[in-house]
């Protein structure tokens, strides 16, 4: 399998030189931009896998930037942003991208986001079915899900909420595409849903369940 | 007849003149040194490079380098030199450009005066022979040098400039606004770019103010705007656009000698600028008005002079009455509207005569005749009651000579006729006195005749016995005459009375609030009052501004800055009771001052006083219903300053609180990047080389980032720019996401968690929050002892819900439990060397408290640590609901 191809996108020279080294050393190939029209170049040229894309562009504002990749390329696009802002990565999930960090960001934890999304690319080709995540395996064909071997008895808003979440493991879903996904659009703005449903879905989980489900203040839900 | 579609002749006139005229452009500005000269030169420059025959007539440059450059393409008129008595001044020479005739020509400050021993006073004069020679000419000018606003820009700016140019000049004019910002202005001042006359360095500060310009300013685009809106009605009239404009409305005013004249000429002038009309001020020379007195003629020439200063035309014909030399007027000049004022002439003259609106308004019939009341003048009231009052002997006393005169005549010509009829004529007394004199007059008289006729008529003679009953019934009749006339006459009195008052009061009014549209500040609203009560009631008006219940003097007509001890107490009276007080009320009656409040929203916000020098009551309590309708309008237009002004307070404070935070974000941006630099190399190098030093730096980098992140943060607390988010958040997600977050920090801590999974939901912003539980986590892991447990617990209350992180360690020193929340505290003697800023709990303090919640901290009830809580009020509680 050839390596899987990156590209980055910010305006910093340092940060670039730094992502590619880290990226590099992580196996990876790297392609560089440092503004909006390098970026939307490079999707047609390098067809990259992942886009590592700065929110805070020179000539364009990144936010403007997701929907656009997201018409050209099928690539998983993870936000970078200086700003800890958690409207701002409410919007940039909403608009399509696949997951975010802030900077100053953990060398580690970025490789291992980029390693999250790259398997969401692979497990969606796959259709992969079943999910399995410590001793709980969640079978989407199915709408089965098991602890320790045994089944769950879940209600069908536990199991809309859970298999759309095991759909994409690690990555973020917004409360919006969370609600939209499990109630419809009418209640894309009832948090409250979200909490009862997850605060049940804890408790059938048992002891895993806290650390399965993980919250993102303010932001949404991820898996594992 | 007028044809409504085809345009009127008159609007052809501008552009038939604009022919073979130059045309005239001004590049107006709101005060020096915003721009006007540069902006001419420049726009002059590419005229030039397009090829256009461009000359300077005259351009100030002051001396300054940069202007002098842009003057050096353009070929300059030499200028001339008049040798003044004292020292030698140049002109711009207005025969050599004549001579010269370019197609365009610059000529700097069309306010200019020029130097004595010129062809013309006023550079704008030489202006206009250049326009009339067909040379476009660009000139420049300040908003205050305008004729129609100096007043306005004086009476705030304080500084009073003589050099003036009429309106005119600039309405057939292109205006072009040269604008820039106040604050760049009083910058460019500041660094010494703007030249200012010598006249004018005493008063710079004032006039410079911000204030000062942003009203220039306003004058300036406004002036521009009306030029607009000139042009294009103008425009609107010759296309015939709009039908309604070419119409060729023509306004006549009579004038007369009459102390109201003055106040016809404004209202036809303001009716003729409404229909943008022309106007004139027509006197007819009657042979009664050859009689007039000195005083009489200076009046009528004062009104006359009015007229043509407010830019109408005056004319004056001779004819047998007012009524003939109006219509061979009107009809002569096509006017479509006259003004007239209404006579102060009796209802019983008018009879007679009939009135001469009436008259006219036979006379003509396609005009329409506005009439003005005569009591629209001040002054111009009689006072009727007390007249009446005053004068009621001598009523009675030409009652009795009538009744005398008839009794007289009834012997005379009882002679000839029968008894009967004599009785008839004591009717004529009776009706006549009942009429002029009222009801009481009218009885008294009736009674007289009946006693007269009945001593001097009826048998038996030179006795008041009535022998016959037949003759009783004539006195009834005299006197039931006598009730039936006096009652219709007062009727119509009564009602001529009132329909003036009224005419007087909504004309009043009228004027009022037009002049209060235009207030932008209490102080204008107060000379506004001040001005329009002084002359409105003739008297002398003063407004106090009520401040907290403090009285301050805002405005005073005539001029006053003190009020006595009396008055003031009066005044503060009324300021603290809403109600009037003084001369003439009921209370606090020895002020010399009437007092009235000025509220508006139930509160008084300012105290109105007037008072009269000749020692009568202020109003008379027929105006008492005026005045309260105009303080009414003067409250409301207070209450609109007040509410513009907190507008922009408000607009104000969010512009700062926006300004604000994008600075913190691009403050937090510049730091944040190379801090991830620094921070990724650091792990970089950890990761490749076994090299203590790298790992300390990582460490510390990581520390630094900490530290900014909260610097930051506790930035956004003081600036006030915490923006909320508010979300219901379920605890056990908010500390699930915090221990995880928190790893690093609680590494070697095992984590007790005492949260029971029914709790409410809270309302907080779940950000915020985050950070709050990452801050108390922090330094639980700080803080506690190595290896020891830290617990996260809850507790209910039916006020609140106590979220508490508790340690095990040394605990708080019990001083130390206030203050322990407060910016850069810290916990003294910890010899520990703990790593820390003492900002994370203050941190913790501000969010929360942006949140509603109140912090609190303590040591353990069984004293093994410290414990800090976050109470969450039971209003921020949600319970939770079933989902759907």
């Amino acid at each position: 399998m050839t390596a899987a191809k990156i590209l980055v996108v910010d305006d910093e020279a340092a940060i670039r030189r730094l992502l590619r080294g880290a990226l590099e050393r992580g196996g990876y190939a790297v392609v560089e931009g440092t503004n909006a029209r390098d970026a939307l170049a490079s999707l047609g040229i390098d067809k990259p896998d992942v886009v590592l894309l700065d929110l805070g562009l020179p000539d364009r504002d990144g936010l403007e930037l997701i929907p656009l990749i997201r018409s050209k390329s099928s690539a998983r696009i993870i936000v970078v942003s200086a700003r800890d802002d958690t409207q701002e990565k409410v919007a940039a999930l909403d608009l399509g991208a696949d997951d975010f960090v802030t900077k100053p960001f953990d060398t580690d934890e970025l490789l291992a986001r980029v390693r999250t999304s790259l398997r969401h690319t692979l497990s969606s080709e796959a259709g992969a079915p079943v999910v399995t995540l410590g001793d709980i395996v969640i079978d989407l064909a199915r709408r089965r899900v098991t602890l320790a071997g045994a089944e769950l008895r879940l209600t069908p808003k536990e199991y809309g909420f859970l298999g759309e979440l095991a759909k994409r493991p690690g990555r973020v879903l917004t409360h919006v595409q969370l609600l939209r996904a499990v109630w419809g659009p009418a209640h894309d703005s009832d948090v409250e849903y979200l909490r009862v449903v997850v605060r049940s879905l804890r408790q059938k989980l048992g002891p895993g369940g806290m650390a399965l489900i993980r919250n993102e203040p303010g932001v949404g839900y991820r898996l594992g | 007849m007028i044809d409504p579609d085809r345009p009127a002749p008159e609007a052809f006139l501008p552009a038939a003149q604009a022919e073979g005229r130059g045309k005239l452009k001004v590049f107006l500005g709101a005060a020096p040194g915003v721009g006007k000269t540069f902006e001419m030169l420049t726009e002059g420059a590419q005229k030039l490079k397009a090829g256009i025959d461009v000359v300077i007539g005259v351009v100030e440059t002051h001396g300054r380098a940069d202007t002098e450059a842009l003057t050096r393409p353009f070929e300059t008129i030499p200028r001339r030199v008049t040798e003044h008595s004292i020292r030698a001044l140049d002109e711009m020479d207005l025969d050599a450009i004549l001579a010269r005739a370019p197609r365009l020509v610059l000529v700097d400050e069309l306010a200019h005066s020029n130097a004595a021993g010129s062809r013309h006073p006023k550079r704008y004069q030489d202006v206009e022979e250049l326009l009339d020679a067909g040379i476009d000419v660009w000139s420049t000018i300040n908003v205050q040098h305008i004729e129609s606003l100096n007043d306005v820009v004086a009476s705030f700016t304080r500084v009073r400039v003589r050099e003036t140019v009429p309106d005119r000049m600039l309405e057939e004019a292109e205006l072009e606004v040269v604008d820039i910002p106040p604050d760049e202005l009083i910058e460019r001042l500041k660094d010494g770019k703007v030249y200012v006359p010598a006249e004018a360095t005493r008063a710079l500060g004032h006039f410079f103010s911000k204030t000062n310009l942003q009203a220039l300013r306003e004058l300036a685009l406004r002036r521009a705007a009306q030029a607009v809106d000139t042009q294009m009605l103008d425009h609107l009239k010759a296309h015939t656009l709009g039908g309604s404009f070419a119409a060729g409305e023509r306004v006549l005013v009579a004038v007369s000698e009459l102390p109201n004249a003055p106040e016809l000429v404004r209202s036809a002038k303001r009716l003729a600028d409404a229909l943008k009309a022309p106007w004139t001020a027509l006197h007819v020379e009657t042979p009664r008005s050859r009689a007039l007195g000195p005083d009489e003629q200076a009046r009528l020439s004062a009104t006359l002079a009015l007229a043509s200063q407010l830019g109408g035309a005056t004319a004056s014909i001779p004819a047998t009455s007012v009524v003939e030399g109006l219509r061979s007027y009107a009809v002569e000049a096509r006017i479509t509207q006259i003004v007239i004022g209404k006579s102060a002439r009796s209802w019983w003259f008018e009879l007679r005569h009939g009135s001469v609106v009436d008259r006219l308004v036979r006379g003509i019939g396609d005009v329409a005749v506005h009439v003005l009341p005569a009591a629209a003048v001040p002054g111009g009231d009689r006072p009727v009651r007390a007249a009446a009052q005053g004068l009621v002997w001598r009523d009675y006393l030409s009652a009795g000579a009538m009744v005398a005169a008839m009794t007289l005549l009834g012997l005379f010509v009882s002679r000839w006729i029968s008894l009967n009829s004599v009785d008839m004529l004591y009717l004529v007394p009776v009706f006549a006195a009942a009429s002029l004199y009222g009801l009481r007059a009218g009885l008294f008289t009736g009674v007289v005749s009946a006693l007269a006729y009945n001593f001097f008529f009826l048998p038996p003679l030179y006795t008041f016995t009535i022998a016959d009953p037949q003759n009783a019934v004539t006195v009834v009749v005299l006197l039931g005459v006598a009730v039936a006339a006096s009652q219709l006459a007062n009727g119509i009195r009564v009602q001529a009375d009132l329909a003036t008052r009224s005419a007087r009061h909504n004309a009043a009014l009228a004027g009022f609030s037009r002049q209060l549209t235009g207030v932008a500040t209490l102080e204008e609203l107060g000379q506004a009052m001040c001005a329009e009560f002084a002359r409105m009631f003739e008297v002398r008006a003063i407004l106090l501004s009520n401040a907290g219940g403090l009285l301050k003097i805002v405005a005073a007509s005539p001029p006053e800055d003190r009020l006595g001890p009396v008055e003031m107490a009066a005044a503060q009276w009324v300021a603290d009771k809403g109600q009037a007080a003084g001369r003439g009320a009921d209370t606090l009656t020895a002020a010399d001052w009437l007092f009235q409040p000025l509220a508006s929203g139930g509160v008084t916000r300012g105290v109105i006083g007037l008072s009269r020098d000749d020692g009568r009551d202020p109003l008379r309590a027929d105006q008492l219903p005026l005045l309260a309708s105009l303080l009414d309008q003067a409250a409301l237009a207070a209450e609109r300053i007040r509410l513009e002004g907190e507008m922009a307070g408000i607009a104000a404070l969010e512009q700062r609180d926006r300004l604000r935070a994008a600075l913190l974000s691009s403050v937090g941006h510049d730091l944040r990047t190379p801090l991830t630099t620094i921070l990724a190399s650091a792990a970089a190098l950890r990761q490749r080389h076994e090299d203590p030093a790298f790992e300390a730096l990582e460490a510390e980098t990581q520390r630094l980032s900490r530290f900014v992140a909260n610097l930051l943060d506790m930035a956004r607390i003081e600036a006030g720019a915490l923006r909320l988010a508010v979300q219901s958040v379920d605890l056990t997600d908010a500390v699930a996401s915090a221990v995880h977050d928190a790893r690093g920090a609680l590494a070697g801590h095992a984590i007790n968690l005492e949260v029971p999974c029914d709790l409410p939901l809270v309302r907080v912003d779940p950000q915020l929050f985050h950070h709050c539980l990452l801050n108390l986590l922090d330094n639980a892991g700080k803080y506690g002892d190595d290896g020891s447990p830290v617990t996260i617990a809850t507790s209910r209350n039916p006020d609140e819900l106590v979220l508490k992180v508790l340690d095990i360690g040394d605990g708080l020193p019990s001083e130390m439990a206030q203050k322990v929340f407060e910016t850069f505290a810290r916990v003294e003697g910890s010899d520990r060397g703990k790593a820390g800023t003492g900002l994370g709990l203050a941190i913790v303090k501000g969010f929360a408290e942006a949140m509603g919640l109140r912090v609190s901290a303590g040591n353990r009830d069984d004293g093994r640590g410290a414990y800090f809580a976050l109470h969450i009020p039971a209003d921020l509680l949600v319970r939770v609901r079933e989902a759907a």
